[in-house]
């Protein structure tokens, strides 16, 4: 049972509740030292542990902490602080009121998903700032296993291991989602960086490297799309690239057995922040006929605004 | 009347037709349809109610802010998080649309510097620090991540190997290294949370491997942070991580 603490700051990321206070330790198997004494303090919160009725925490109710008005003022002085004690004191602040206003209200929900997750979405988004989503789809601790990655690509399964395709492999086999979302959306700056491409891959560019995972779609927006302007067509290959990585789901064979046994389904989405509305459609898998050379079949493809 | 109940009713009035074959097939529907459970979860109806959500309490009510969002980013942060549903930080954290651009995948891991491998990574790291210029890198770890289980227990315990996860993990092994020399002889699940916290510091030395983290670090610009965020006792750690070299000279 944890006792009721005040905040404090404390000097050592190894302290705890748990584990004695430890001195200052170099970690010289990794070459540099961790200094730590001058900057480094913890954040310590106070927790504690009630008997209460569990309150489920409903998906389809208006989610606790986003009815929380949008500080314009917390953004601005994040923003002006040079001060680093500004900046940790603000991300400290950050976590109490997480802590007061979603994880203490809700804790036997809390305490529920510490003893495992089972997440119906797995969730493929662009690492982009403006389209987390958890804030434009209101997903809920627990609700959504999320990958983000530049441009939201999902990378074949023949181009070997990488990050996006170990999620996939621990959502799909252990989880055992039920959904696989991927989210792209307006002005993104990875598919401009593919569109702008020239035909020759810049070895030298992480960036370059990576957003080649999409040239189908940059392939398909070219001759589908050249005779828009450049803004056009980029936005076209964002949603040309949601449906290419959809392709690229299939080409995992655990994954094109789910779905084909209804067990797993998967969809795409656009959202765009310019006009704020968002789309969605579903892979329409109808077995050996899908996608080689065809148009994706897609259904159930709603546009909200 | 719900969209249920309109379905069924609307296929009740197919009942009266004379083609047996399809009678059957109607009947079968409205009992299928009958046995739903209401309260069955509809990925859909969810997506849509978040949506709707974010639109009237945020999007429509800050225009002036959400105009500037749509012709750019100028997030301060650079954020890895694990992919596990419970520890977004946008949550735990409170990042808001444009602060914060965000990398989440298996046990938040940064490799070292690899131009041949792992150029996700490295093309989130390169955009948020060369193209957007973020001035903090934070790497936030969690308790019980099942990331960090995988590489303390596998292969040891003769499990199947997950092709994908396995070789990503893989990552974090000085980590489990460290963590086994000094506290080998503690239970598997403490273990595992040292790990947890040393994997996030791993990734800090990892991330100074980047050129463009190193000009950043030298020139002062970017600071990097580790974080742990312990969902079991609502707690959460924060440090620094101080650059291994010192801007000597300039000419």
């Amino acid at each position: 049972m944890a006792t009721l603490l005040p905040s404090s700051f404390t000097k050592n990321f190894n302290s705890s509740i748990d584990y004695p206070i430890t001195s200052f330790q170099t970690f010289a198997i990794f070459g540099p030292k961790l200094k730590t004494e001058q900057t480094h303090f913890r954040l310590s919160t106070s927790f504690n542990v009630r008997t209460g009725s569990p309150l489920e925490l409903k998906a389809m109710k208006e989610p606790p902490g986003l009815t929380q008005k949008l500080d314009k003022n917390r953004l601005d002085r994040l923003a002006e602080s040079e001060n680093g004690c500004d900046l940790f004191e603000d991300l400290k602040h950050r976590f109490l009121r997480f802590k007061k206003h979603k994880f203490e209200e809700n804790l036997g929900h809390f305490q529920n998903l510490a003893e495992g997750q089972a997440p119906k979405f797995m969730i493929i988004a662009c690492a982009d700032s403006r389209v987390c989503p958890s804030v434009i789809l209101g997903f809920q601790p627990g609700e959504a296993f999320m990958v983000r990655n530049v441009a939201n690509l999902v990378p074949p399964f023949e181009s070997g291991p990488s990050e996006t395709n170990a999620a996939l492999e621990f959502a799909v086999n252990s989880l055992k989602v039920e959904n696989i979302l991927v989210i792209g959306h307006s002005r993104c700056g990875g598919i401009r960086a593919l569109m702008s491409m020239q035909d020759e891959v810049d070895s030298s560019s992480f960036i370059r490297s990576w957003v080649i995972v999409g040239k189908n779609a940059r392939l398909n927006t070219k001759s589908a799309a050249s005779h828009l302007g450049f803004d056009q067509q980029c936005r076209h290959c964002e949603k040309e690239s949601v449906d290419h990585s959809l392709v690229n789901l299939l080409t995992y064979p655990w994954i094109e057995q789910k779905v084909a046994k209804g067990e797993l389904s998967v969809h795409g989405g656009y959202y765009d922040f310019v006009d704020c509305t968002f789309e969605k459609w579903t892979l329409d898998y109808k077995g050996s006929n899908f996608g080689k050379n065809s148009r994706l079949p897609v259904k159930n493809r709603f546009y909200w605004c | 009347m719900g969209s249920l109940e309109e379905a069924i009713e609307g296929l009740k009035k197919f009942l009266s037709d004379k083609d047996d074959a399809a009678v059957a097939q109607i009947k079968k529907l409205i009992t299928g349809l009958q046995e739903r459970d209401p309260n069955e979860y509809d990925p859909v109806k969810r997506i849509l109610e978040g949506f709707q959500h974010f639109k009237i309490n945020k999007f429509d009510k800050h225009p002036k802010l959400y105009d500037k969002l749509a012709e750019g980013q100028w997030p301060k942060f650079l954020v890895f998080a694990c992919s596990d549903s419970r520890v977004c930080p946008s949550h735990i954290l409170d990042f808001q649309p444009g602060e914060a651009f965000m990398v989440r995948n298996i046990a938040n891991m940064v490799p070292a510097f690899d131009k041949l491998k792992y150029s996700g990574v490295g093309a989130a790291i390169e955009y948020a620090v060369s193209v957007l210029e973020v001035q903090n890198i934070l790497v936030i770890g969690h308790s019980r991540c099942g990331g960090i289980e995988r590489l303390m227990t596998h292969p040891e315990d003769n499990s199947a190997p997950f092709d994908f996860i396995d070789e990503w993990v893989k990552i974090g092994l000085p980590a489990k290294v460290k963590v086994q020399a000094e506290f080998g002889d503690l239970p598997l699940e403490d273990q595992c949370k040292h790990c947890e916290k040393q994997s996030v510091k791993l990734s800090l030395c990892n991330l100074e491997t980047y050129p463009y983290v190193q000009m950043g670090l030298a020139n002062k610009k970017l600071r990097l942070m580790g974080g742990y965020y312990d969902f079991v006792h609502g707690k959460f750690e924060l440090l620094e991580f101080e650059p291994h070299f010192h801007h000597l000279f300039s000419t």
